[in-house]
């Protein structure tokens, strides 16, 4: 792998920063299961990073870790260079870190503008009484807080469904919507757990746009997990592979493809 | 007409109409667009500093006097604004379709050799990339939303704010430049190239002089007395001759404002929040929105469905007479009155037209019901006719005069004659300088003493002075037994079912006519849908043959009413087949305008028409298929003929 002490250069000529987050040599089990074993890698300023691996492999337990929300037995968390303490998920989007769920989770008698909405929940100052009187700075923030909403909805081309009910959407566009979502909490690392599942190709390269724009525009650093190795080779810059709870390879899509462990675990290898 | 102008203070360019606009009404709004989520607006002077940085930009980037400037992008405050900038430099704005395929911008571009394009988006840089591959003259692409951009070479790029704020910093150098270019716009230098989509052969460069911009604009404006306050929705393709009319040039000659939406998809909420007092759209608009409301009120509870359907019928009676101001009882007001309240105010306030003091429609023929639909509820819609070559006017339909079947009687300024063959002819202050590079053409079209050919067969009814069109001139033709053969007649009168979206009539130099459908996926979706149809595609629909039965059903009433006129009885559909695709934009068969291209359709499917001649019940074919983004592909289908029971000729029926 290309030396990369303090970030590199892509093929696209984007500059990566430094290190962002590390993980140091985690391993997490649920009772006997080890789901992830002894497993380091980082995750740079600015870079898109994905987590691939066949089924079981481990990489949603991984994603969880990352996003504070399961708690390693062994190994350390390293954010912006000290060690994560154990936090809960909303330390965790304090700290600016948001995602998106493999099975949506939206609100889904809420419309999408509300939805949105919510994402900039940490953002906000008022409490809960005041924001229930709407008066005063409530009011203001509220507007405030909506123009910032209105920039994402218009970065995504949601305009056209701002005050549809979620329920109401196909999925590809509730899919957007959680993006959306995520997004308004301006997080500074984003988490997509299966962005392209259940989608048709149209409707993965629009999402693969909005990935390269999100990062492009707002320079934010992107970890993905996916199942379609065509999508994740074009947009990665670096991917990590997992297999049975273990890293079977880390770097360039190019270097991944040419590696003879990822290679078996996806094809498959011959026992004699 | 040149005293007009100098009495008129010397209006002779847009520029010079802008900056009497600041000096008049400077802080009313000129131009409304929605973005995040809400309607910001310019007032006149603030538009006008826009537009004065951008041409002082366009100086500083070596915009030349009679420089082409391409426009290409949805309508946006920006764009609009662009195009005045090029003509306060000197230049000649040309606005090109957005969803033209890079190959039809390679020819208009190439053809009017266009030095700068300022486009909206990536999604347009891309293309105008893709044409510099052959075209060469391109200097500078400028492009107004950024984004997506960063990564693109700029060495030939720049963004329009960009372009604004370097243009702020060198006022001082070209203030002067500026002034003096716009200040020396004459009445007959060029306002706006315009290409005509064009239903045969390449599209032609239409030149318009601000004479005739602002002649038409002016005499229009005060035919139906618009307002400085009215406000209209620019939704329209910019590149049609008839949104550079309503949005700048009546808009600059009334000062009246611009309201942009903020995409394709939200058009219909921006509609009704805006509210628009002067609004035009094309039939297709009307009928989309008339199905919504079908749509719709088929799902709504018994009592509102009694409610809507006990007025709609009292509206369709006295109606159209309240809004011509004709005699009606008083107890049918007082009827029409509660049903405002109830049902055709809240139905007009969704559909986004309850401000509508004057609309137009035009483009093709309306179907008489839909017309009448819109007139019921009190909405003022009238038609109108017209062409890129006249600046859009010709003839217009005065306040309680409007029918259905005619277009109006000439605009003021327009002269009207018919040829020996039917063909309409027209003089105006509004007729076109000529097509750019193209003499013969010019020649052909407008002889010496300024009478341009339509291109339309029609006449002009004697009692009322009203223009009725039958057809396109050189569509109407003969069949194989010398009898009258108009197919847009017959087209129209199809299409005005709902369940058909497109149909194509054939049956010149033949024994007998048939026709080719194209289904409105919407209504017949819809259908489908209440009849627990299950359908996977379009071209399955197309081919349920419960649709085919509803279709020939449209099919003999038409012919039932075709028969009625003498002339035209010849005309009935003897064949017919549902089309397995749309005819589209994109694969050639339909100008970006949606008319039908009826010579390419006849080549392309040739093998369906000559089995629909050959007497055979079904056809096998493989027709070829355009995506967005250029790419080929092709369609397979089985297709069933059906024949249609033909009317007896009226000469018969007189003698029984």
């Amino acid at each position: 792998m290309k030396d990369m002490a303090d970030g590199y250069i892509t093929e696209d000529g984007r500059k990566i920063g430094g290190v962002m987050m590390e993980m140091k040599n985690i391993t997490l089990r649920f009772g006997g299961v080890v789901a992830i074993k002894d497993i380091s890698f980082d995750i740079r300023e600015g870079e898109i990073r994905a987590i691939i691996g066949p089924n079981g492999a481990g990489k949603s337990s991984m994603l969880n870790v990352i996003s504070g929300f399961y708690h390693p037995q062994e190994g350390e968390v390293w954010f912006h260079g000290s060690k994560r303490p154990s936090m809960k998920p909303y330390q965790v989007a304090q700290q600016g870190i948001a995602r998106t769920f493999q099975n949506i989770a939206l609100f889904e008698g809420m419309t999408v503008l509300d939805n949105v909405m919510t994402g900039r929940l940490t953002h906000m100052k008022t409490n809960m009484l005041q924001q229930a009187l709407w008066w005063g700075k409530a009011q203001a923030e509220e507007t405030a807080q909506r123009e910032k909403v209105e920039k994402i909805i218009d970065f995504l081309e949601i305009q056209h469904i701002r005050k549809t009910p979620v329920g109401r959407l196909p999925y590809g566009l509730k899919k957007r919507v959680e993006l959306a979502r995520a997004l308004a909490a301006e997080p500074k690392l984003l988490l997509l757990d299966e962005p392209m599942a259940g989608m048709n190709v149209e409707e993965k390269e629009d999402m693969s746009r909005f990935i390269l724009d999100v990062n492009d525009e707002f320079g934010t650093t992107i970890a993905l997990i996916e199942h379609d190795m065509g999508v994740v080779m074009d947009l990665s810059d670096r991917v990590v592979v997992m297999d049975y709870g273990k890293k079977i390879g880390d770097g360039t899509p190019d270097e991944v493809r040419n590696n003879q462990d990822v290679i078996d675990a996806y094809l498959g290898v011959a026992h004699d | 007409m040149t005293t007009t102008a100098a009495s008129e203070g010397a209006l002779v360019s847009i520029p010079h109409l802008l900056a009497r606009n600041v000096s008049a009404f400077g802080d009313k709004p000129a131009y409304r667009e929605k973005e995040f989520g809400i309607w910001q607006s310019w007032t006149w002077a603030q538009a006008e500093a826009e537009i004065r940085s951008i041409a002082l930009g366009l100086l500083e980037l070596g915009v030349e006097k009679g420089d082409f400037i391409a426009i290409i992008g949805r309508n946006r405050p920006a764009m609009y604004w662009s195009m005045v900038a090029a003509q306060m430099c000197g230049a000649v704005p040309v606005p090109l379709y957005q969803d033209a395929v890079a190959e039809e911008m390679a020819y208009v571009l190439e053809h009017c050799g266009a030095r700068f394009v300022i486009v909206g988006d990536q999604e347009q840089v891309d293309k105008v990339i893709e044409v510099q591959e052959t075209v060469k003259g391109i200097d500078q692409i400028i492009y107004h939303d950024r984004r997506g951009m960063r990564k693109y070479d700029h060495t030939h790029m720049n963004a329009l704010g960009d372009i604004q704020a370097t243009g702020k910093a060198a006022h001082e150098r070209f203030d002067k430049e500026l002034d003096a270019r716009w200040q020396s716009l004459g009445y007959d230098d060029t306002c706006v190239m315009l290409y005509t989509s064009g239903t045969t052969g390449r599209p032609k460069g239409v030149v318009l002089s601000n004479r005739n911009i602002i002649e038409t604009s002016k005499n229009s404006a005060e035919f139906d007395n618009l307002l400085p306050g009215d406000e209209v929705l620019a939704y329209l393709p910019m590149a049609w001759v008839g949104d550079f009319i309503f949005s700048i040039g009546q808009a600059y000659w009334t000062g009246f404002c611009v309201n942009c939406p903020e995409s394709a998809g939200t058009m219909m909420t921006d509609l009704r929040e805006i509210g628009p007092s002067y609004y035009f759209a094309p039939p297709r608009i009307f009928e989309t929105q008339l199905t919504n409301v079908m749509i719709r009120m088929e799902d709504a509870g018994a009592l509102k469905q009694w409610l809507f359907k006990t007025f709609m019928a009292h509206a369709k009676k006295v109606g159209p007479k309240i809004l011509d101001n004709q005699d009606v009882s008083a107890m049918d007001k007082l009827k029409y009155a509660l049903g405002n309240l109830f049902v055709y105010g809240p139905l007009k306030n969704t559909l986004g037209l309850s401000k509508v003091r004057v609309g137009y429609t035009a483009g093709e023929a309306i179907g008489p019901e839909l017309f009448d639909f819109y007139r019921s509820l009190g909405i003022n819609l009238k038609q109108l006719y017209g062409q890129t070559e006249a600046s859009v006017f010709i003839t217009q339909q005065k306040d309680g005069e409007v029918r259905s079947d005619t277009v109006g009687t000439p605009t003021p300024g327009v002269e009207l004659k018919i040829a020996e063959n039917g063909e309409v002819f027209y003089r105006s202050p509004g007729v076109f300088v000529e097509y750019y590079k193209n003499a013969d053409s010019t020649a052909d079209t407008k002889d010496g003493e300024g009478w341009v050919a339509t291109g339309d067969a029609g006449f002009i009814e004697p009692e009322t002075g009203q223009l009725r069109i039958i057809d396109r001139a050189k569509d109407v033709g003969k069949m194989a037994d010398g009898r009258l053969f108009a197919p847009k007649y017959v087209e129209n009168k199809l299409k005005f079912f709902p369940n058909i979206l497109e149909a194509v009539v054939f049956g010149a130099d033949r024994a007998m006519c048939t026709a080719f459908i194209n289904i409105d996926l919407t209504a017949v979706g819809n259908w489908a849908e209440r009849n627990n149809i299950a359908y996977a595609s379009y071209q399955e629909l197309a081919g349920h043959p419960q649709v085919l039965e509803t279709i020939q059903s449209h099919v003999e009433e038409v012919n039932e009413s075709i028969a009625q006129d003498e002339m035209l009885s010849g005309c009935q559909i003897h064949r017919f087949l549902v089309l397995h695709k749309e005819l589209d934009a994109d694969d050639g068969e339909m100008t970006r305008t949606r008319k039908v291209r009826r010579r390419i359709v006849e080549e392309k499917f040739s093998d369906l028409i000559n089995a629909l001649y050959d007497g055979s019940d079904q056809v096998s074919t493989v027709t070829e298929v355009t995506y967005e983004d250029g790419r080929k592909g092709s369609i397979k289908a089985t297709l069933e003929l059906r024949d249609v029971k033909v009317v007896a000729e009226p000469q018969q029926m007189a003698a029984e």
